[in-house]
Formats: C-alpha cells, sequence, structure tokens
C-alpha cells in the first residue's frame, strides 16, 4: 500500500504550525516597531479589518508574517467575539484636525493646501544608506512635541465641496440617502445585515469602506482607463483626526470617546471629455473615507462610489453586485485559498460525468 | 473507542477569554432565528449577518457559525471534510469548536448528535435526533445561468426555474448527458430549488424524506437554508433524461470490501491504475471492524 489518504491530519498541522515557527524565529521584531513604523501597513489593516485598533492591527501583521489580507482577517475574526453596543453620533469632517489637504480642482483654496506627511512628491530612489541604519528615534520625539503644543493653533478648514456646494454646482445627496435608507435614519449595517441590492448608499460606502485596498484600486484603475466614464477630479482630500461622539446612555449628553485618524476623498464626477451631470444640471460628488491614512484607497472608494451610481451600468466597475461582492480581501483570499483543501468527492462526481459523456460519444459504456 | 479531543490534546474546559462557543449571545440569537426562519421555509435562502470567523471564508465559516449557534454543552461533535474525519480541515474545525466549548467530540457517526460536514453526507443511516449541519460555497442553484443576486432572487420569488431547465436541456443537447458533477440542484418541498452544496449525486437522495434536520450555511454569501425532516427532496430530471448518482458499478472498497458505498479513486503508486477506498472513513472502519453498520 503505497498511498494513505490523509491520516494523521492532527501532526500535519501541527508540524506545519512548528515550520512556520522556526522560519519566524530567525529573526525577533516587537510589535511597537511595528505599530511605529510601519504606520501604513497598520492602517491599511484597521480599515480592511474593520475596527480601530492601531495595537491590535500591529500585532496582526506581526502574526501573519507581513500578509496584510492575513493580517485583516485576524482582526475581523477578532472582531466577531465583541458585542455591538450602539452607533456613534454623525461625524462632521469639517470639524477635522487636519494634518494634509489638497486640491486639484483649484489652485488656491480658503486656508490654503497643506501638503503635511507625504512622500507623494520625491523621488523613488532606494536610499542604499538605509541598509543596516537603524532609525534615530528622538529627533521625530521632539517634532511630536514640538507638532503638539501648536495644536491649539490649527484652525477648522471649510471643506471644498461646501464652496461648490454654495454655489449651486453640487447635487443635493442628503434627500437622496433618506429615501434609500431605511426610514429611520439608523444606517445600514453590513456587519449584521447580509446586503442585499439595490443597496442603499450607506451599505455601499460600508462596504467600500472594509474592501481590499488592491481589488478597489483596479477597479477604480479600470474605470479611469477605459471601462467606465467615471474620471473625478478631486475636490479635496484631506488626512486628520476625526472626533467620535455618543449619546451617553443616561444623560443624553452627546460624547466624545476620543479621536481617529482618517482620510477622507471628495471627488468631482466631472469626467474627462464625458462629464457626468445630473438631471438638475449639477456635478455629482463621489465620497470615500478611511482609516488612517491610506489615500489611493479614499481615492479608489470616491471613484466606485461614482461609478456605482451612474444611472445605466455598463461595465463591472458600474455595477453595484460586481463591486461590492468582489472587493472584500478576508472574502476573497479565503475562497480562492480554500482550492487547496481536499476535493475528492467533488472531483469524482466530475470524474464520473466526463467519462460517462466520453462513453456516450463512442458508444463504449453502456447505460447501465 | 477514544475520543478525538483527547487525540488532539485538547482539554474539555472551554477557552479562557472567550463566550461559549466563541460567538457573543446576541449573535447567537440571530443566527437561531434565522435558522427558524429557514426551517419554516424549506429550501428558501435567508439572509443573515454572516460573521469572520477565526477560519478563512471557504473554509467552513457558515458551517461553523450554524454548529456554534445550536451546540450546548451535551453535544457530541463530529465533523468530516470529504467524508474523512481525519482531513486537515475537519480537524481544524473540530478543534475549534472543541476548544472553544469544551464539548465531546467523536468520530462515530452513531454517536454524534450534530455533524458538521463538508461535501458528504455519512454512509451510515442518521436519526431524528442528530443534526447534520454543511458547509456550503455556493447557496445559490441559480448562480451557473444568472450571476446578479438581485435577479435570482426574483426568479424564486416567481419560481422562475425555465432557465435552469433549459440548461439542462441545452447540456443533453451537447453531450448526450446531464453533466452536472456534484452540487446537483434539486427542488424541495415541490416550491424552492435548492443547491445541495457540492455532495456527490450518490448523496442526494438521501436527503429526500429523511428523518433528519439539515441546515446549510455560505459564511461568505450570506445565506441560511434547510431541509426539516420528511421533506421532499427532489433532483431535476426529465421523463426520459433521469437523474444518475456515480456509477460504482463492479468496484469496491479495498479496505472494507463494501459495493454499496461513494467511493475514492486513488492513483496507485506504483502501477498507476486506479484503486478504490469508501470515501467516509468512519464507516470504512466500522465495517472494517465488522460491526453493523
Amino acid at each position: 500500500m503505497g498511498y494513505v489518504p490523509v491520516k494523521g491530519g492532527s501532526e500535519a498541522i501541527k508540524n506545519a504550525g512548528r515550520l512556520v515557527d522556526s522560519l519566524r524565529s530567525a529573526h525577533s521584531m516587537d510589535v511597537s516597531q511595528i505599530q511605529g513604523r510601519l504606520r501604513l501597513s497598520v492602517d491599511q489593516v484597521m480599515g480592511e479589518g474593520g475596527l480601530y485598533a492601531p495595537e491590535l492591527a500591529a500585532l496582526a501583521i506581526k502574526q501573519s508574517d507581513g500578509d496584510l489580507v492575513a493580517a485583516s482577517f485576524l482582526i475581523r475574526a477578532y472582531r466577531s467575539t465583541l458585542p455591538r453596543i450602539g452607533y456613534s453620533e454623525t461625524s462632521d469632517t469639517t470639524d477635522m484636525f487636519v494634518l494634509r489637504r489638497i486640491s486639484s480642482a483649484f489652485k488656491d483654496i480658503p486656508g490654503g493646501q497643506i501638503l503635511g506627511p507625504s512622500i507623494d512628491y520625491t523621488e523613488r530612489l532606494l536610499d542604499f544608506e538605509e541598509r543596516g541604519v537603524t532609525d534615530d528615534c528622538d529627533a521625530d520625539d521632539d517634532a511630536d512635541q514640538e507638532f503638539g503644543s501648536e495644536k491649539s493653533d490649527i484652525p477648522k478648514f471649510k471643506k471644498v465641496s461646501d464652496l461648490l456646494r454654495d454655489n449651486g454646482l453640487l447635487e443635493d445627496v442628503s434627500a437622496d440617502n433618506e429615501t434609500s435608507d431605511d426610514a429611520s435614519n439608523e444606517p445600514y449595517d453590513i456587519t449584521r445585515e447580509s446586503i442585499r441590492f439595490p443597496a442603499p448608499r450607506s451599505a455601499r460606502l460600508q462596504t467600500l469602506a472594509r474592501g481590499e485596498t488592491g481589488a478597489m484600486l483596479a477597479l477604480a484603475y479600470s474605470s479611469l482607463r477605459g471601462y467606465g466614464s467615471v474620471h473625478p477630479t478631486i475636490a479635496e482630500l484631506r488626512v486628520g483626526h476625526v472626533q467620535l461622539r455618543i449619546k451617553h446612555p443616561y444623560t443624553g449628553n452627546n460624547v466624545c470617546i476620543g479621536d481617529v485618524p482618517v482620510t477622507e476623498c471628495e471627488g468631482i464626477l466631472s469626467g474627462v471629455g464625458a462629464t457626468e451631470i445630473t438631471a438638475d444640471n449639477r456635478f455629482s460628488l463621489g465620497y470615500g473615507l478611511v482609516f488612517g491614512q491610506n489615500e489611493k484607497k479614499a481615492i479608489s472608494m470616491s471613484i466606485l462610489d461614482g461609478t456605482m451610481g451612474v444611472s445605466e451600468p455598463k461595465t463591472p466597475a458600474e455595477d453595484p453586485e460586481f463591486v461590492l461582492y468582489h472587493i472584500d480581501g478576508i472574502d476573497a483570499m479565503g475562497f480562492v485559498e480554500h482550492l487547496k483543501l481536499p476535493h475528492y468527492v467533488t472531483f469524482q462526481s466530475s470524474l464520473d460525468r466526463i467519462r460517462a459523456v466520453q462513453g456516450a460519444g463512442t458508444g463504449e459504456v453502456s447505460d447501465d | 473507542m477514544t475520543e478525538l479531543s483527547t487525540l488532539a490534546g485538547t482539554d474539555s474546559e472551554a477557552v479562557e477569554g472567550y463566550n461559549f462557543a466563541f460567538l457573543d449571545e446576541f449573535t447567537k440569537r440571530e443566527l437561531r432565528r434565522k435558522i427558524l426562519k429557514a426551517v419554516a421555509i424549506p429550501g428558501y435562502q435567508v439572509p443573515f449577518g454572516s460573521r469572520e470567523m477565526p477560519l478563512a471564508k471557504g473554509w467552513g465559516t457558515g458551517g461553523i457559525q450554524v454548529t456554534l449557534s445550536i451546540i450546548g454543552k451535551s453535544d457530541v461533535l463530529k465533523v468530516i471534510d470529504q467524508g474523512s474525519d481525519e482531513s486537515v480541515n475537519a480537524v481544524n474545525i473540530r478543534n475549534l469548536v472543541s476548544r472553544m466549548t469544551g464539548v465531546k467530540t467523536t468520530s462515530d457517526t452513531s454517536r454524534a448528535t450534530i455533524i458538521q460536514t463538508r461535501h458528504r453526507i455519512p454512509e451510515e443511516p442518521l436519526t431524528k435526533d442528530q443534526i447534520l449541519v454543511f458547509q456550503v460555497p455556493f447557496p445559490e442553484p441559480l448562480r451557473t445561468i444568472e450571476p446578479s443576486e438581485q435577479v435570482t432572487r426574483r426568479m424564486h420569488a416567481e419560481q422562475d426555474y425555465s432557465g435552469m431547465w433549459l440548461h439542462l436541456y441545452e447540456d443533453i443537447v451537447k453531450h448526450g448527458k446531464i453533466t452536472i458533477g456534484a452540487r446537483y440542484p434539486c427542488m424541495v418541498n415541490g416550491r424552492h430549488l435548492m443547491d445541495p452544496s457540492p455532495i456527490p449525486r450518490w448523496d442526494v437522495p438521501r436527503l429526500h424524506k429523511s428523518p433528519v434536520l439539515h441546515l446549510f450555511c455560505a459564511g461568505r454569501e450570506k445565506r441560511i437554508y434547510a431541509i426539516p425532516p420528511h421533506t421532499l427532496v427532489e433532483p431535476l430530471e426529465f421523463e426520459d433524461y433521469r437523474f444518475e448518482t456515480e456509477d460504482f458499478c463492479g468496484k469496491v472498497c479495498e479496505r472494507c470490501g463494501s459495493s454499496d458505498t461513494f467511493l475514492d479513486e486513488i492513483i496507485d503508486d506504483a502501477t498507476g491504475n486506479p484503486r478504490y477506498l469508501c470515501s467516509d472513513t468512519s464507516f470504512c472502519e466500522k465495517r472494517q471492524r465488522g460491526e453493523d453498520v
């Protein structure tokens, strides 16, 4: 007997884990290093995992050996163990403590363009001197303190989209949102209800907010490149901190429970060549909001919010079912990787059929 | 018989820091309500707020949510993957439930009160005191002919299954046979077309008027459906082109000698010729021991 079908599974699982451990033990790494130095990875994992918890996200990145989708998955699984206590009040991002804001629609915006932390304008050259260098943290600490002391002086910024709205150039979506969502003002909660189609905008935005960065980037790009007509101009991209408030269960007052760093993108769906103009001769707006600093995802989200609002969908990025069912990294990764599981039984069924068909064709096998 | 939980090195107490059966009680209540609805409308896919589990999507997250929401401390759990208790995924799921609940596990079909399965129904006849929980990759039988969920839900509402009949007809025209391997579409209770999960056609007739409660759950697609005991389950077929199970005529399991079970085909290392073994390993072992099954 040369072959023993999948026996000793328990032992094999243990040994597979042991091998991974041996690969890990070669280099030690501190969770705080990941949280501090790989901040964009941490932000991406919190966004796709749907849980704001920087330390846990860093732990997840460590535990998944740097695979960010796998790390987001760890966060999502942990999230399932937490009861849903309530919903926050609506946060107005006009009140954001802004670290960065840019507009590509206007050269000069009230309050000015603020580049903030960004590597957009640097040359993409590998810095060989960085090899073997341990970062000096002291300088950063000083900068933080200096920055902290100025906090109170930083003003709020009126949003570029509000300027457009004041001038009657943007469609009014507030009425739209109320009719498409349930009569109550509670948002659709995709973590508690399975998404149904046609999906209200709150469900679409939530699904996008947890979507996998790469998948959203690809679909958004497809629309820009030619499979769609949405090609937004960024009214404003801002990165900063937003306060979260909840209604106090006893006093009924709004209480601030902390703030979260977010990236927000508002794209005017002006199009290139083909401008999307609403029925009342206004521009429409695509909206993106994600945890932390993840600009490519926030922009992609605003594009996809726009594409899914197109009145006559023609391309994949314009089909809400296509977009919303396929951008979830945890769903996609799990299902694609499940192909590694045994399929002996189902394949046996397929073998039976192809042999039957072949037999039917040549007359070699009778119908018994 | 040795408890598999002992073999796996897990103790009988649930893990500290987690609720009994992992999920919080609100989630369990929601799932139980959705299960009741599914039982009330046999074959109808009930949407539910599927949670992320500590198990990858597509690896049984639906099945495990149902199992964890219905399991109690006195239950005895069996988990099989493609018929085997020892397949890596079955081991993994069994360990997880066992760690999170402390319940007893078994590979003995007749001793289990809950059996979670991927792609098989145990060969041994089941009883009214057992619940069979299926892991489902594609809950929608109409997905092969219609990609949109919005459209397929309407087709079910209108009982519009003409597209599926046409699909089968075209299959016969092209190939002379219905070529669906596993996941054979069935009418449940004469009303809803249902995907029985990728069980082989061999297992489909065993769903018909079975005394067992069958619960199906797709975690990634967020749907629960059920076949309550004694429900009509009829595979789609034409009068002149009948539903056919897999043909194992003249083949026997080389371990237990059974000629009445679903067999796995194995390519012999040395000769390259096919050999046959029971897919249901627990059943096969019982037969080898000469137990009455």
